[in-house]
């Protein structure tokens, strides 16, 4: 497993801690059921704090809390299970969030691009993706029709400019 | 009808090199057939029983001859010299090989088509009524709405892996020839109390095992939103469709188990959020220019009815017949919509030969302005012929085998590929849909029993639509055997309804019998000018049920 943020790889410096583990003074990633029975504690913990999401978990759960977290994790269980996408777009449309986005679980490379564009800027992939991998799958599609979190016009606003 | 600019062109480029690059990772076994097969359906390529099959999209149905020669010049070259119109407007090839398939697509993208988001948990290819643009009960063309769905669905980041597949249908008239009802979403288009124009939106119909009728959510979406209220439906359904069984993944189980008015609250708060936050309004610049696309070609100012036209109608009883079933009124004085029957008698219902596909590409130059249908009952339309040519067109296509008079007849069905193709099929379609063809080829008969809409699927998923078939034919397993159950009394059009099941199934011998009974059972009982639909919602399964089973 190898972590790709923004575009190259990076080390992953977090701890993922389960729901009965003793947290450190590291940086750590918990559940949200843990952030739910937890979150007072956590809050006035002295270090950065992550959150996993599964699919199923909206973050609508989250909507108030959203400066608590330094990384957030959207689990794709399956690549078929695309409810991640629509969590992505809202966490940065809809509830501000401008921090560390990571897809994890099973991701693939031909999904990297939609990922991207939803607002996901830091994948946990598979050995074969490397950052000229990814660079190559992200820009794929030289056009997008509509407007999503990335920076990419779409096509119908570049063609009312011409 | 609507052409790429580079900007689409450069979207379906890129889609074709990416597929050949997974196509030759999966040819040099870089990538297994589990993880190739997300990728192919992608692209609209499946495994079926014997091969792959390729499923082309046509955009609401509507295409040129220049369209139309390339999609020949592939069943000669890449297939086995012909193609297969299915029920939802697109073109199938049942035997392209693999390592061609990215060729096709190069091919196909010289005339602006590809195999986008035909298979896969997507949006699928948006249909409409195939007489868009042309019929007299329209309000507006629909087909402007259905490019911009088409572009905004293409390749959207959030709603690739939904639940499950999702249709779109949308209609301008008053006639409902798309059958919106028994889609994920369907749109009709309407005007509002101030002339402006907008979409009533239904939500959640659908056939499969669970036929559901849609259940209207919204009745007036301003047309610049409509993209955004779509987009609204469609997270709803991302986030809470169900996942966990892919019988109960349809937009139409959620809008069952939520309710209608559960449905409209998620949908509302959504909508109010993307307005706010999406940026999605189209712009008036980019509507004007798609609209631009599909204003109407020019009709010349003739008479509301052609003096030749009506002689040779008095002249010419085979031409006659023809014209009675096969031609619908034009809004143009003097012009006619002429539907193309892929029905000839004991054929393969939606099968089309490279020969003929020339043959039709010629004609819709000549007398069409050059544009195509594809219907959603299998057949093809020229949908704007003027009256004074139709006696010379329908020689022509009576030479090309195009010209059976039975469109909306007994003989004119609808069925799925079924067992000789399909790996979820029960039973065979096609050889029952040739069957009964065949036993009903008296046209004359054909013409005294009237509007019959008869419609088989191999199996509970309905791609043969048998629920809203005035009869409809279900394949189901018996023991290992092929069986088949009737229903009757369905209906795709704006009175959608589902038929009603007779009772026990029937096995491959007695089954055409059974239909045959069923027709005598019509022809016994009906009053003065009723259709076999009207005269089942007027007596109900009873008599059927008595003719075919007995008293007991
Ligand atoms: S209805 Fe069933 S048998 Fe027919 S094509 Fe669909 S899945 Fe296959």
């Amino acid at each position: 497993m190898a972590l790709i943020k923004n575009g190259a790889f990076a080390d992953d410096t977090w701890i993922d801690a389960n729901d009965n583990e003793a947290l450190t003074d590291q940086a750590t990633v918990v559940s949200l059921h843990r952030w739910q029975s937890e979150t007072d504690v956590l809050k006035s913990r002295n270090a950065p704090l992550g959150l996993r999401l599964d699919a199923g978990e909206s973050p609508e759960a989250i909507a108030d809390d959203i400066d608590q977290f330094d990384l957030i994790k959207l689990n794709f269980p399956a690549f078929k299970d695309g409810r991640a996408y629509s969590y992505a777009r809202m966490l940065r449309q809809r509830y501000g969030y401008t921090r560390e986005l990571r897809a994890t679980g099973n991701v693939l490379r031909s999904q990297l691009q939609f990922m991207h564009r939803v607002g996901f800027d830091a994948f946990e992939v598979d050995e074969r993706i490397t950052p000229e991998v990814y660079a190559e799958e992200v820009s794929r599609l030289h056009e997008v029709y509509q407007p999503s979190v990335d920076d990419e016009h779409p096509v119908f606003e570049k063609r009312v400019k011409k | 009808m609507y052409r790429y600019d580079e900007f689409d062109a450069s979207l379906v480029k890129d889609r074709v090199d990416q597929f050949r690059d997974q196509v030759a990772l999966r040819i040099s076994g870089e990538i297994t057939e589990d993880e190739f097969k997300p990728l192919r359906l992608m692209n609209g390529l499946y495994l079926q029983l014997h091969a792959y099959m390729l499923r082309v999209a046509i955009p609401y149905g509507t295409f040129d001859s220049r369209q139309m020669r390339m999609l020949a010049h592939i069943a000669d070259k890449y297939d086995k010299g012909y193609g297969h119109f299915t029920t939802r407007q697109n073109i199938q090839y049942n035997w392209p090989k693999l390592d061609e398939v990215p060729d096709i697509l190069r091919d196909l993208a010289t005339v602006e088509m590809h195999a986008i988001q035909t298979s896969g948990n997507c949006i699928r290819n948006v249909t409409s009524d195939q007489y868009a643009g042309a019929a007299k009960d329209e309000i507006e063309d629909p087909r402007p709405w259905c490019e911009m769905i088409r572009q905004w669905s293409s390749f959207h980041p959030e709603f690739s892996f939904l639940p499950r597949k999702f249709k779109i249908a949308v209609t301008g008239a008053a006639h409902d020839r798309a059958a919106i009802q028994v889609h994920d979403i369907g749109a009709t288009l309407t005007h509002n109390d101030n002339g402006e124009t907008g979409f009533t939106i239904y939500v959640g119909g659908g056939l499969g095992r669970t036929p559901m009728l849609g259940k209207k959510i919204r009745d007036f979406v301003p047309r610049a939103e409509l993209l955004a209220y779509l987009e609204a439906v469609m997270r709803v359904y991302n986030m809470h469709g169900r996942r966990d069984n892919l019988y109960k993944a349809r937009i139409k189980i959620l809008v069952h188990e939520i309710g209608a008015e559960e449905m409209i609250r998620l949908v509302d708060a959504e909508y109010e959020d993307i307005q706010k936050n999406g940026a999605l309004g189209l712009p008036e610049e980019e509507i004007a220019r798609i609209l631009n696309y599909f204003a109407p070609p020019a009709f010349e100012p003739l008479d509301e009815t052609d003096t030749s036209y009506a002689e040779k109608l008095n002249g010419d009883l085979a031409f006659a017949n023809w014209a009675k079933t096969n031609i619908a009124e034009h809004k143009a004085p003097g012009y006619a919509i002429v539907n193309l029957s892929l029905k000839p008698i004991g054929d393969i219902p939606g099968d089309i030969s490279a020969e003929q596909m020339y043959a039709v590409a010629d004609l819709a130059e000549r007398y069409s302005f050059d544009e195509i249908r594809a219907t959603h009952e299998q057949n093809l339309t020229l949908p704007h012929v003027k009256q004074s040519d139709l006696y010379e067109l329908w020689q022509k296509l009576t030479d090309q085998g195009l010209a059976t008079p039975n469109i909306g007849l007994a003989s004119d069905i609808i069925a799925c590929p079924g067992l000789d193709y399909c790996n979820l099929a029960n039973a065979r379609s096609i050889p029952l849909a040739q069957e009964i063809s065949n036993r009903f080829a008296d046209l004359d008969r054909q013409h005294n029993v009237g509007p019959l809409k008869i419609k088989i699927s191999g199996c509970i998923n309905a791609c043969g639509h048998h629920h809203v078939g005035h009869i409809g034919i279900l394949g189901v397993d018996r023991k290992g055997k092929e069986y088949y159950q009737i229903s009757l009394g369905g209906s795709a059009d704006e009175n959608t309804s589902v038929g009603k099941i007779l009772g026990p199934s029937f096995d491959e011998h007695s089954i055409t019998d059974a239909v045959e009974t069923v027709v005598n059972t019509y022809l016994g009982l009906r009053e003065d000018g009723e259709t076999f639909l009207a005269a089942v919602g007027r007596v109900g399964l009873e008599p059927f049920k008595e003719a075919l089973y007995g008293t007991d």
